[in-house]
């Protein structure tokens, strides 16, 4: 056993995508094991492995975690990225949990079906637009510190962070009227770890392409 | 100012009722202000009182707390019910979010089109009976105590038979595989907090009927 967490996942973002991001900012290297086709998730089910028979699983302490967000809780408390007290909890769970919200209109646009995808595509922007982002701009603005929570650097950043680049992807000039989030994305960006993360061979995984989708369901329905 | 924990959410169940289990479960007294009209909703919006727009809204130790796992996280913390370390946490965290996904479901039901409500209701039958209740009956078997985590009260163990009560309402023979569950069941009912709870007249919330969904839409469609 080598020690490091180990990741069973498909190759791509989905679900497992925040629980990378979150592990390579805190500097854990960490193992996969993709799943390419459907046998690979029925084998990980009738071997018990999965509590609910779901991933992302993360191997991680001698235990098998499942379930996203216990996963994200877990490294987050481990490594120091989780505030200083409960209060400070408080807020990043009330920040994570909207950007949470918001990942899931961005990672399931993929998968939309042709005729709902121009309508799921708007109110995506609509919601990042004026219901997540002005929030994010106002608390950093307000405060004026480098992090969103307690000036310390937190899941919370690194949450935001992998949301404001997503949404750029979906639309290249969606942070246009937030001065405040552009300036934190180029921060937060040069942080080391993350810095490294973002380079190319990372582990770091591309957007969902459409030509894939069909294998990715095949995997799970 | 009371102190209490001040909860705004509609008159019934939806995504504010686990919040006011665990807030019972832990002793808690609360308030309730409940909407009942698009406008009541509108106005909590241009106050700026809703970070994100949304209820559920708990007001709580000078926050006004929202999103649901942010505060049961909160409340769960502040009173003790959340395991005795990182390890205990990640189990109650796990246990916690498999319930959320099945109760997810049952939220969901009241809106499911006509056409829909069968094949749905199969679903959260055999959700439970094959995906969660065997995970929790298993963990109970295996170590033989009263709680899920730690052989300590959890909010794990709120979250669960609230689940169980909530299921059972849908699919009354859903414990009829599980016999730790009914035990569990049993023992839950039957811890003070809870049992107080459980009483006619307390803020635990009847099933959602027609009038609810109905409410549901007015104050929240646009």
């Amino acid at each position: 056993m080598s020690g490091k967490p180990k990741l069973h996942y498909f190759n791509g973002r989905g679900r497992m995508e925040p629980i990378r991001w979150l592990l390579a900012a805190a500097g854990v290297e960490f193992e996969e094991c993709f799943m390419e086709a459907k046998d690979d998730l029925i084998k990980l089910q009738k071997d018990g492995s999965l509590l609910f028979q779901q991933v992302p699983m993360v191997e991680i302490d001698g235990m098998k975690m499942v379930q996203t967000r216990a996963i994200l809780n877990y490294i987050a408390g481990k490594y120091n990225l989780y505030g200083k007290d409960l209060k400070e909890r408080a807020l990043i769970d009330m920040y994570v949990e909207a950007m949470m919200d918001l990942n899931e209109l961005l990672l399931s646009y993929p998968f939309q079906p042709a005729d709902k995808k121009e309508q799921h595509f708007a109110n995506t922007v609509d919601k990042a637009t004026n219901r997540y982002f002005p929030v994010f701009e106002k608390v950093l603005k307000d405060h004026g510190q480098d992090f969103l929570v307690g000036n310390q650097f937190s899941r919370a950043d690194v949450q935001l962070l992998e949301i404001l680049l997503m949404a750029e992807e979906c639309k290249p000039d969606i942070l246009a009227r937030f001065p405040v989030l552009q300036r934190f994305k180029a921060k937060i960006s040069n942080v080391p770890t993350i810095k490294k993360f973002l380079q190319p061979g990372s582990q770091r995984k591309p957007p969902q392409e459409e030509k894939d989708v069909p294998k990715v369901l095949k995997i799970f329905y | 100012m009371s102190g209490k924990p001040r909860l705004t959410y509609l008159n019934g169940r939806g995504r504010m009722e686990p919040i006011r289990w665990l807030l019972a479960a832990a002793g808690v007294e609360f308030e309730e202000n409940f909407l009942e009209t698009k406008e009541q909703y509108e106005k909590l919006i241009k106050d700026g009182v809703l970070m994100f727009q949304q209820v559920p809204l708990v007001e709580i130790d000078g926050m006004k707390m929202v999103q649901t796992r942010a505060i049961l996280s909160y409340i769960a913390g502040k009173y003790n019910l959340y395991g005795k370390d990182l390890k205990e946490r990640a189990l109650i965290d796990m246990y916690v979010e498999g319930i959320a996904d099945l109760m997810q479901m049952i939220l969901m039901f009241p809106f499911s089109p006509p056409e829909a409500k069968e094949k749905n209701l199969d679903s959260i039958k055999e959700r439970a009976t094959n995906r969660y209740f065997p995970v929790f009956e298993k963990v109970l078997k295996q170590h033989g105590q009263d709680f899920l985590v730690g052989n300590k009260f959890s909010w794990a163990d709120v979250q669960l038979i609230e689940a169980i009560l909530a299921v059972e309402e849908k699919v009354p023979a859903v414990l009829s595989g599980f016999p730790q569950l009914q035990t569990f069941k049993i023992k839950m009912s039957n811890m003070p907090t809870i049992k107080k709870f459980l009483q006619p007249g307390s803020p635990r919330k009847p099933p959602p009927d027609d009038c609810y969904v109905e409410k549901v839409l007015k104050v929240f469609m646009k």
